[in-house]
């Protein structure tokens, strides 16, 4: 004699002596079903602000913006100054600089950019960028490099006196920061 | 762990525990009673060897940690305190800075020791995979420990290695920017790597729990391949294999204290003494030797994404070498042609390792010379990477499914003990078949 086990004794067997097997969904199903999916959720929702906690926190993301007097930067050097914790190029070009970085045919160019489009109407003598190399993130060296730019001491990527990426790993040109001339010599980045 | 038990408790304490958590009965038969094949060799000591830097590096590195402050203020400052002020600090810092090095050595040795002897075939396949996530979470590990320093290396090796993740399509810079919880290598970056420096050895002792489980359900490879068929093929783990492991243990110790006591700086870089400065880039950034072949392949792909896939992919493919090698014969001994494609290998993953140290234009061999300025021209450090680097795919995606089809191997002993004891078991082995059983190792 074969003895039937009811697997689920909250639901009344079937005609065959069991509650489930081929049958709809009963009570306990759905209560399983129901406890794993509040779980879940409640997984997902605690997992959230472990993970959101790595985030930049408010004081970083207050570094907002910084102000730099550029009377200082002679013709044909550049000052360092960090904002957000990166070092920002500020340049002062040469005329025989940017004209070479104005005839460059954008055709010749990785990430196609005029020089134009990367300065500012009047100020075509400063090139503000950021110094990181858009490969990996070292900081390129001033004025190294065939194209007189900067030269990334790291996977030697090379960029032209326009902050353009030209030869070497790195996908982009040198990000150019959101910036404003606030006066004859002074810039706010940021 | 398994199989069945010999432990027979002798004290009434013993009896008394073995019923409520069988703790003793578990060390008895992993570590003193369990059957071990007769004829391993000394390429087999590495994992103990390995379990003992394992516990090196977290008893020196739970000490550093007492002295260390994880601020980027504070971090370069709190090491010249440990290697000045501290009682020993000196020496505790270099045995956990050089015994990275060390831990390292080992389980490169170790992974060799796999590769040749076969020692990821069926049925110990997840043994494999669980070492491959040792080494992973190893150099996890060892990474985010070489940026506590906080030096110039410390900083941009953090600053490269982060920026892999920029590579990602559309996503990357969120989660670059969420790992280094800031838009640069900051404070933020330092402190929660310490963190996770002091996590990760943890978890990598787990998995070595897994590993180790993982080894005794199957019972160990040996130099043969041949699997374990009598009693007669092994010996308990104790004594044979402690005093043999301990032997080791200790020449390899000779080794790490040479480093530690008389050239403790020789795997440092100049560069890490002084202070992280994240508006200057050292003029020649090199990571731990230990990272330097996939360095040299990640420098020898003009694409940044492809850089960064061709250097993550050379340690995926680890991960699936048991069903990439279609050979039924385990160990390289009996695989005639397979050795020297090993060869090579080993070789060329050594090379490569050199060519991640070396600038990408340099000449590695003169061809001539150029008209103008009169530099040598050649083979350059870069073409010499990609070459290698192309042998290293080729090995694993080529010369592993193929050769295993197409090699003749030579005849292997039916058993461990035959080649031991030809006398009287040889008999089985047809004539001619000596397969060099007297080439041990």
């Amino acid at each position: 004699m074969v003895e039937v086990i009811n697997r689920h004794p909250n639901v009344a067997p079937g005609p065959d002596g069991h509650g489930s097997d081929g049958e709809p969904k009963s009570r306990r199903d759905f209560i399983h079903i129901a406890a794993v999916a509040m779980a879940g959720g409640g997984a997902v929702a605690v997992a959230w602000p472990f993970i959101n906690q790595m985030n930049p926190a408010a004081d970083t993301l207050a570094l907002g913006s910084i102000e730099v007097d550029i009377s200082k930067v002679v013709v044909g050097q550049q000052i360092v100054v960090k904002w957000r914790g990166r070092p920002v190029f500020v340049r002062n070009r040469t005329p025989a600089e940017i004209e070479a970085a104005a005839k460059v045919p954008l055709s010749e160019l990785k990430d196609p950019q005029t020089d134009a489009q990367r300065t500012k109407p009047g100020h075509a003598e400063h090139l503000i960028v950021v110094g990181v190399c858009t490969h990996l993130g070292c900081v390129p060296n001033f004025g190294t490099g065939t194209y007189g730019g900067w030269l990334c001491p790291c996977h030697g990527s090379v960029y032209d006196t326009s902050g353009r990426i030209r030869q070497g790993p790195a996908p982009k040109n040198l990000e150019v920061p959101e910036y404003a001339f606030t006066g004859p010599s002074k810039v706010k980045i940021g | 762990m398994s199989g069945p038990s010999n432990y027979v408790p002798k004290t009434g304490f013993e009896r008394w525990l073995d019923v409520r958590l069988p703790i003793i009965r578990m060390a008895y038969d992993t570590g003193i009673d369990f059957p071990t094949p007769k004829n391993l060799n000394y390429w087999w000591t590495f994992g103990g060897i390995l379990a003992v830097c394992l516990v090196t590096q977290i008893i020196t590195g739970v000490m550093l940690a007492m002295h260390y402050s994880p601020t980027a203020d504070g971090a370069f400052n709190s090491v010249e305190h440990i290697m000045r002020d501290v009682n020993m600090g000196w020496m505790i810092r270099y045995m956990h800075a050089n015994g990275a090095s060390m831990f390292f050595l080992a389980v490169y040795i170790h992974m060799m020791r796999g590769l040749y002897f076969g020692s990821y075939k069926a049925p110990r396949e997840v043994l494999w995979i669980l070492g491959c996530v040792i080494y992973l979470l190893m150099m996890a590990t060892a990474f985010m420990g070489y940026v506590l320093p906080w030096g110039q290396m410390s900083f941009y090796g953090a600053v490269v290695i982060t920026n892999f993740f920029s590579a990602i399509p559309f996503v990357g810079e969120a989660i670059h920017t969420w790992l280094l919880g800031g838009f640069a290598v900051d404070n933020a970056t330092l402190n929660r790597f310490f963190s996770l420096h002091y996590l990760l050895p943890f978890m990598i002792a787990g998995v070595v729990g897994l590993h180790i489980w993982a080894l005794h359900v199957p019972g160990n490879n040996n130099p043969t391949g041949v699997p374990v068929k009598s009693k007669e093929d092994t010996v308990p783990f104790h004594p044979y294999y402690t005093v043999k492991d301990a032997f080791a243990i200790v020449v390899f110790f000779i080794l790490f204290a040479w480093f530690v006591f008389f050239a403790p700086e020789a795997m440092s870089h100049a560069d890490n003494q002084i202070k992280a400065n994240p508006l200057q880039t050292p003029a020649h950034i090199v990571p731990e030797w230990y990272f330097l072949p996939f360095y040299a392949m990640l420098k020898s792909v003009p694409d940044k994404l492809g850089g960064v896939l061709v250097m993550f992919g050379s340690i995926a493919l680890l991960f699936v070498v048991p069903w990439l090698d279609r050979s039924k014969v385990r160990s390289m001994r009996y695989r005639p042609t397979a050795r020297y494609f090993f060869l090579f290998f080993v070789v060329g993953t050594l090379f490569l390792g050199w060519c991640g140290g070396k600038l990408p234009d340099e000449v590695v061999i003169p061809v001539g010379r150029d008209a103008v300025t009169g530099e040598a021209t050649g083979l350059t450090v870069l073409w010499v990477s990609r070459i290698l680097t192309i042998y290293y795919y080729a090995y694993f995606l080529v010369v592993l499914p193929l050769l295993g089809l197409m090699e003749t191997p030579l005849q292997m002993p039916e058993t461990i003990s035959s080649p031991v004891l030809s006398g009287k078991h040889g008999a089985g082995l047809p004539a001619g078949a000596a397969a060099a059983p007297e080439h041990k190792g």
